[in-house]
């Protein structure tokens, strides 16, 4: 075996395999630090859950050349202006509500889940609400009792899934925040509900 | 253990003829195919839902399928890879397993936990939004669904695995295998950790979530099955340790050098920098290279022994995974790695298309291999090569698994192509955008061949079982020994 090129041997490829992979954690270790600065609720790309008490939109950037969520005028979620406190509770018992009645083995959030029915991302932005102005109270009736309405040609629609009022009112703040999230572009070419006053 | 000379009738089931660690995987392998049968069943039922909407709506939504659909296929290849390695220890380390009725003990408990896990999934199916949810009945993300109290299970029945192999080999020997094998196995359950936690930021959570599912399925569970790999084909024909093994180490290099920072297609759209599709899209662009590497090391091999192998249904599933791990993995994951084109597919069918042909390609296929090098060794070490009786039936199977697979891959693949197109790019991804699309004949369409493909590679799994179920129960011949396999 003495005829073995060094760049085919065993202990050649051995020592590669630890040193590659054990390279490339130690980046993957570095960027995931850097992402979690980025990433933080509060931080420029994840705002604060204090954001529901804004107007959030999804406006073309012309440097990036894509829509990017535009934090706007103060427009309180169900017109009460929470603390920062106050909304972390809210969207995070939205959160738990999400997790809890599994809407991501349907849906999907930032594009992941199942794909039976529409992506959430931009669910607060989403014109089928009619406008602004009936649209928290449209999604909380939606959220409780959302059998009996087929709303699309196919007969698909959601279950009753046991959701309370203020159940749904923690989804809805739960979906407002994560439409302030900057996705890098995603959705694509979205057409958000007009909330010009 | 089996002493030599004890070997019972050839052709009948008999433990005896097993060695210790191996009676433990028949175990595993057994809930592994039980549970493959249970994932089929609900996949169908989702895929029926599709067609008509009011099928068991408000008893068995397709959120309820669907979730059991896939987390019993996480189950049950977990089950086969615990299978496999406790199936191939004793050969490699040399001695018998550690722990062994530790090993039996987490068995029972493993297999008890997961039938109480899919009562509540299917009876009890969601709670209400508060953390007590999470923890007892369903924790609401994707493919680790499983409450708290399940993940806890989990990672106390996994360490004791861990503690045999770990164990196993460290008091008899490390070959190369074993000792990827190991650090595979840290990494692996290493990483479920990274999913146990709570936070309302959706970004932090998937960011987390996606270290424990890609770091599974693009990176840890592919190195596992190259070590399952080298294995097999050193089992079926014969190669020389020294070659799978630098094999196994070049496509370790390459795997973790291309899947570990390929995580970064996962970070495109959930709120992390742009600085990751330049990352991710160049390292996930790379990772059908060491898929590449499988493909031409085992059919080389084969190709080296003249096809003379010893087991050859366990034989054709490799070569089936090695050519459906580079498709299904490799090809059909670049087709929609690049940020370019993930802003329109990610989210659509097209990741379905892609999800199912990388699970069965990459893993499927070698766990099945396994089904078939236990099964052979079971019935006492018998023939399983050319003339084998009741041949038709394995080879029926394969092709019936693998042309319902294709044929739903590409069924799905054509409505994703219509999705992207309608719903993304023209529609701009609204509700009535998403609805339009899935109205659309185009993917109608693909959801009834998807069905009727699903249906084809149901009748694959039945024959598969009634194949496994008598393989070799009527062979009186002994296999081929390994020094009478060509050499290379």
């Amino acid at each position: 075996m003495s005829d073995i090129q060094w760049w085919s041997s065993e202990s050649f490829w051995r020592k590669t395999a630890i040193w590659v992979t054990a390279g490339s954690f130690v980046v993957l270790i570095f960027l995931t630090l850097h992402s979690m600065s980025e990433i933080w609720a509060g931080s420029k790309r994840v705002p604060a859950y204090s954001v529901i008490n804004h107007r959030i939109d999804y406006v073309f950037d012309e440097k990036r050349n894509f829509q990017v969520p535009v934090i706007g005028v103060e427009e309180p979620l169900f017109g009460k202006k929470l603390t920062e406190e106050e909304a972390e509770a809210l969207v995070s018992r939205g959160k738990l509500t999400v997790q809890a009645k599994n809407c991501m083995n349907c849906h999907t959030l930032l594009g992941n889940g199942a794909y039976y029915a529409p992506d959430l991302t931009k669910s607060w932005l989403d014109p089928w609400w009619g406008s602004k102005e009936v649209r928290e109270q449209q999604m909380v009736e939606f959220l409780m009792s959302p059998q009996d309405r087929v709303h699309n040609g196919l007969g698909r629609r959601m279950p009753n899934l046991g959701i309370t009022e203020e159940e749904a009112r923690a989804t809805v703040a739960f979906l407002k925040w994560m439409a302030s999230i900057d996705t890098n572009g995603f959705p694509y070419n979205f057409k958000p509900i007009k909330q010009e006053n | 253990m089996a002493a030599p000379g004890t070997v019972a009738k050839l052709g009948k089931l008999d433990l005896a003829n097993l060695n210790g660690g191996q009676k433990l995987a028949v175990k595993y392998f057994t809930v592994a195919l039980i549970l493959f049968g249970a994932q089929i069943l609900f996949g169908l039922l989702a895929g029926i839902q599709y067609l008509k909407p009011d099928f068991l709506f408000g008893v068995m939504d397709f959120s309820v399928n669907r979730m059991v659909h896939i987390n019993a296929m996480v189950v049950w290849l977990l089950f086969g890879f615990i299978g496999s390695v406790y199936w191939l220890l004793e050969d490699e380390a040399g001695i018998p397993v550690v722990g062994l009725g530790l090993g039996n003990v987490i068995f029972w408990i493993f297999t008890l936990a997961v039938a109480v896990v899919v009562v509540v999934y299917l009876l009890i199916q969601v709670g209400p939004g508060n953390h007590s949810t999470r923890w007892l009945i369903i924790e609401g993300r994707e493919y680790i669904e499983a409450p708290r109290w399940a993940d806890i299970g989990i990672v106390v029945c996994v360490l004791a695995f861990f503690y045999n192999v770990a164990a196993t080999f460290t008091k008899g020997r490390y070959t190369g295998v074993g000792g990827v094998l190991v650090l595979d196995l840290i990494a692996l359950f290493g990483l479920y950790l990274a999913g146990m936690f709570y936070t309302p930021n959706i970004s932090i959570d998937q960011y987390w979530w996606w270290w424990v599912i890609h770091l599974w399925v693009e990176a840890t569970w592919e190195v596992l099955v190259g070590c399952l790999m080298a294995y097999g084909l050193m089992q079926t024909l014969g190669v020389r340790r020294k070659i799978v093994e630098t094999w196994l180490y070049i496509e370790v290099a390459l795997m973790f050098g291309s899947g570990i920072l390929g995580l970064g297609h996962h970070y495109f759209w959930i709120g992390t920098p742009e600085y990751w599709f330049t990352i991710g899209g160049f390292f996930s662009a790379l990772e059908p290279i060491p898929l590449v590497a499988m493909v031409v090391h085992s059919v080389f091999d084969a190709g080296a022994h003249k096809m003379k192998n010893t087991n050859h249904p366990a034989l054709g599933w490799i070569i089936v995974h090695a050519f459906g791990n580079f498709f299904g993995a490799g090809v059909w994951g670049f087709m929609h790695t690049l940020p370019q084109i993930n802003l329109y597919t990610h989210g659509t069918q097209w990741t379905a298309s892609h999800g199912h042909l990388a699970f069965f390609g990459a893993y499927v296929t070698i766990v099945i291999a396994f089904f078939y090098l236990g099964l052979q060794k079971w019935r006492g070490n018998v023939w399983m090569s050319g003339g084998l009786i009741g041949a038709w039936k394995w080879k029926w199977a394969m092709v019936l698994l693998n042309v319902g697979m294709i044929g739903m891959v590409m069924a799905m693949l054509i409505s994703g192509y219509e999705q992207s197109q309608i719903e993304r790019a023209i529609e701009g991804s609204t509700w009535s955008g998403y609805f339009i699309a899935q109205s659309h004949p185009w993917f109608v369409q693909g959801n009834w061949w998807r069905q009727v493909f699903g249906c084809v590679f149901a009748t694959g799994f039945v024959l598969l079982v009634w194949d496994l179920l008598t393989i070799g129960r009527d062979e009186k011949r002994p296999a081929i020994a390994h020094g009478e396999l060509a050499t290379a």
